[in-house]
């Protein structure tokens, strides 16, 4: 494959996605978990809730932050470098962007401002509104832009009119296919990723510190979330799998390495599968299996890749491999989260470190695995950007290789800066033991520490009274 | 009533605009923010916009997103004509926007972010003006695809028009802080207030003279078409707004000054559109030609006319929960 400026705008927008999506993704969790955190606190009048409000909070506004300007390129990049694809596409996507903006962006920054530095001056029950507003916002936002994704790879309720798609019932378009089982497969994901997250920083405080009761509370909120959502995220993973099966079969069959349409097909656990060969090597399979998780049957048959002309097959090892890391995190994060209620039963949550290790070690799982599932989904659909309809050397704008590579360059060297200074602070703040007030004056700057400290010692008061 | 393709020109102007002067003032402090004195008065500065910088920065996702559903023709078109500049002040924007958090989070390294927030605001600042010159000066296509060169936006005229937008937007700054802060930031702002307002005025004038030497069809609006109102309504108008502008600054007053730079943009953004109706891509394509299928429109105009309402009130609701002046400790008081 030659470095064309198709290619190079393809590697653009891979990576200022996939550098934006994780953000957006930790805060949808986040912002969801802020809100409990709160209302734990307005119910119980615990100090200790407040104190991990604005322990999460901090990291919430970063984490924000660089979810905020990351979000801003891809909303210029249909563009900028799809020019094609953006107005063919226009009569559908545009208005689901537009309510995007309209409905979540506005509600999200509205009311970000009160949640961050607020508290003190609405109260805290308007300061808990504006926390819901934010958190409702993050899901409204999902709602959105999952729905234009699942258009592009479920097409519905359209007519093409001169090259363009334009719409014939909006329910139909917002609502097609693949859209339920996407936006709860991501919602769900999100909460793993955070989940993910607030369970390794709250096990790294324990090793520490294993008496510290804000990190007791925060690792045992993670790991019973964990416990619940986990195997729950395996049974909509199934669903959304199915789905894909009824609408994107070749996507399927290069996720499983399936190069031939067979009864009773195999699982192939692990193998390499070789395009030029059409057949995956090296596999180690279980009978029948395959037919079994893919059709719910062990003797129906799977189309395999055979059935689709070469030219549209997406990239097979990439699927097959992203696909099983995704899945094997997901398994792992069962293993984790059931142990977890397990040895909360047994009440040894807080005093077993071999648990602490395992929960820091799946700090990061909830990112990868999010990551590999959308490696799945994207190159899966190639060659088309607009399923089966619009392919995607079709959308690229007339823009020469070179000007898409100076721009590719000038993202990598911004955003490697950028992010990679965010992602430290990150761990800085991370690294803060939860619990005692922040005094350092390096922790938060004069509008924020001023507002924080008064209110640490406001909770406390509450929890004496 | 005008139809839908008209309403939504309305509707993207009035985002447009609307994002001008919020994210304006906020674009404004960034390019004062070198004359901070110390890291503390550095601090008031920005938190005079901190909780409210990124309601202003979504009315630019409004535009792009907007632009990219009511008139996909043009967005493809502009942004693949205006590619460097637009990433350019897409970057800015980033360098400046992570500075609002960042900069909080280390002592060492806060030089650096505060080079990152003036220097990504002044190039996001004058990047945008270079578009707007670049747009008015005419942008080459065919077959409904751009057909111009990579540097085509780079011109004398537009780099006047990117300075010019920079002192703008300095301007707001400036009358921001006056209204936001006290002490000794206060008093230089103030007294930033009349050299940066004349300049503004030179420069508004200087742009319009030289949109008559760069576009044809903005020369044929004024001296055919529309003379009554470009050559005596909005020179008069600016002339009426920049008077009192000056006489309000001299009196002491300290709101009514933002309010009237405020009005400033607004004059120069009407006889900007005025000049340039109905052209969506000067000189060629109309914006009925750019609009998306009346279906299309006809969806979103019913949530943009009951969301707009409501996301005007809680913008406000935000602003007023941080009304007040802004002290050296950081609290509004």
């Amino acid at each position: 494959m030659a470095f064309d400026a198709e290619w190079l705008a393809r590697a653009q927008f891979a990576f200022t996605v996939s550098f934006h999506i994780v953000f957006p993704a930790f805060t949808i969790g986040l912002a969801s978990f802020l809100a409990v955190l709160e209302a734990a606190w307005l119910v119980t009048r615990r100090a200790v809730f407040l104190q991990l409000y604005r322990y999460w909070l901090t990291i919430f506004a970063v984490a924000f932050a660089m979810g905020v300007v990351s979000g801003l390129v891809m909303s210029y990049q249909f563009g900028t470098n799809w020019g094609p694809f953006a107005e063919a596409t226009g009569p559908i996507l545009g208005p689901l962007l537009a309510y995007e903006v309209l409905t979540a962006f506005f509600l999200e920054a509205g009311f970000l401002g009160v949640m961050l530095f607020g508290l003190e001056r609405v109260g805290p029950r308007l300061h808990f509104a504006a926390t819901m507003m934010v958190a409702i916002g993050t899901l409204i936002s999902a709602f959105w832009i999952l729905s234009a994704n699942s258009w592009m790879q479920t097409p519905a309720a359209y007519a093409l009119v001169d090259g363009r798609f334009e719409p014939l019932s909006w329910p139909g378009v917002i609502f097609n296919p693949s859209f339920p089982y996407r936006f709860a497969h991501m919602v769900l994901a999100a909460y793993l990723t955070t989940a993910c997250v607030v369970g390794a920083v709250g096990a790294w405080h324990l090793l520490r510190e294993p008496a510290n009761h804000a990190a007791r509370i925060m690792f045992a909120m993670a790991v019973l979330m964990t416990a619940v959502v986990a195997p729950l995220q395996l049974v909509v993973g199934d669903l959304h799998g199915l789905n894909t099966q009824r609408h994107q079969p070749a996507k399927i069959a290069a996720m499983e390495g399936h190069f031939e349409t067979r009864s009773g097909a195999p699982l192939y656990l692990f193998g390499w599968p070789d395009m030029d060969a059409a057949r995956t090597r090296a596999a180690i399979a279980v009978p029948k299996l395959g037919s079994l998780i893919l059709k719910h049957d062990v003797d129906a048959t799977v189309t395999g890749l055979d059935a689709f002309p070469r030219d549209e097959w997406p990239n097979v090892p990439l699927l097959f491999w992203a696909f099983r890391v995704m899945v094997g995190l997901g398994l792992l994060m069962i293993a984790y989260g059931l142990t977890g209620a397990l040895w909360a039963g047994r009440k040894r949550l807080f005093t077993t470190r071999w648990l602490h290790r395992w929960a820091l070690a799946m700090g990061p799982a909830g990112f990868a695995a999010l990551l590999a599932g959308w490696f799945v989904t994207e190159a899966g659909r190639q060659p088309y950007v607009v399923y089966g309809l619009m392919r995607t050397s079709e959308a690229a704008s007339p823009i020469g290789a070179p000007g898409v590579a100076g721009s590719l360059t000038a993202f990598v060297v911004v955003y490697c800066f950028v992010f990679g200074a965010g992602v430290f602070y990150l761990f800085r703040l991370f690294a803060r033991p939860p619990g005692a007030p922040a005094v350092s004056p390096t922790s938060a700057g004069p509008l924020r520490s001023a507002a924080g400290r008064e209110l640490m010692v406001r909770g406390s008061e509450h929890d004496h009274a | 009533m005008p139809d839908l393709p008209t309403t939504w020109l309305g509707l993207i102007c009035i985002a447009l605009l609307a994002y001008v002067v919020l994210d304006g003032f906020d674009l404004g402090i960034g390019i004062l923010f070198p004359l901070g004195r110390d890291a503390s008065e550095r601090d008031r500065m920005m938190n005079t916009v901190a909780p409210v910088w990124d309601g202003n920065e979504t009315w630019l996702v409004l535009g792009g997103g907007g632009l990219f559903a009511a008139f996909p023709l043009a967005y493809s078109i502009l942004l693949t004509a205006f590619y460097a500049p637009v990433i350019a002040m897409l970057l800015s924007l980033v360098l400046r926007g992570v500075a609002f958090e960042f900069r909080f989070r280390t002592e060492r390294w806060q030089r650096v972010w505060d080079l990152a927030f003036s220097g990504g605001s002044t190039s996001a600042a004058f990047f945008q003006g270079v578009m707007v010159g670049a747009f008015v000066q005419g942008i080459e296509v065919s077959d409904g695809a751009y057909a111009g060169g990579w540097f085509d936006w780079l011109s004398p005229f537009s780099v006047l028009c990117g300075v010019a937008l920079a002192a703008g937007y300095a301007l707001l700054g400036a009358s921001w802080l006056v209204i936001k802060t006290d002490g000794a930031l206060h008093a230089r702002m103030r007294s930033l207030q009349l050299p940066l307002g004349g300049a503004v005025v030179l420069l508004i004038a200087l742009v319009s003279v030289g949109t008559l030497f760069v576009s044809a069809a903005v020369r044929e609006r004024w001296f055919t078409l529309g003379t009554f109102w470009f050559l005596w309504v909005v020179p008069a108008g600016t002339t009426l707004l920049a008077v009192t502008f000056f006489r309000a600054v001299r009196a002491g007053r300290e709101i009514l000054p933002f309010v009237l730079a405020l009005g400033l943009f607004a004059a120069a953004f009407a006889g900007f559109a005025g000049s340039l109706y109905p052209w969506m891509i000067p000189p060629g394509i109309t914006y009925y030609e750019a609009a998306n299928a009346d279906k299309s429109l006809a969806f979103m105009l019913v949530g943009a006319l009951v969301l707009l309402p409501v996301i005007l009130a809680y913008t406000g609701y935000s602003y007023w929960v941080f009304r007040g002046k802004v002290d050296a400790h950081g609290g509004y008081h």
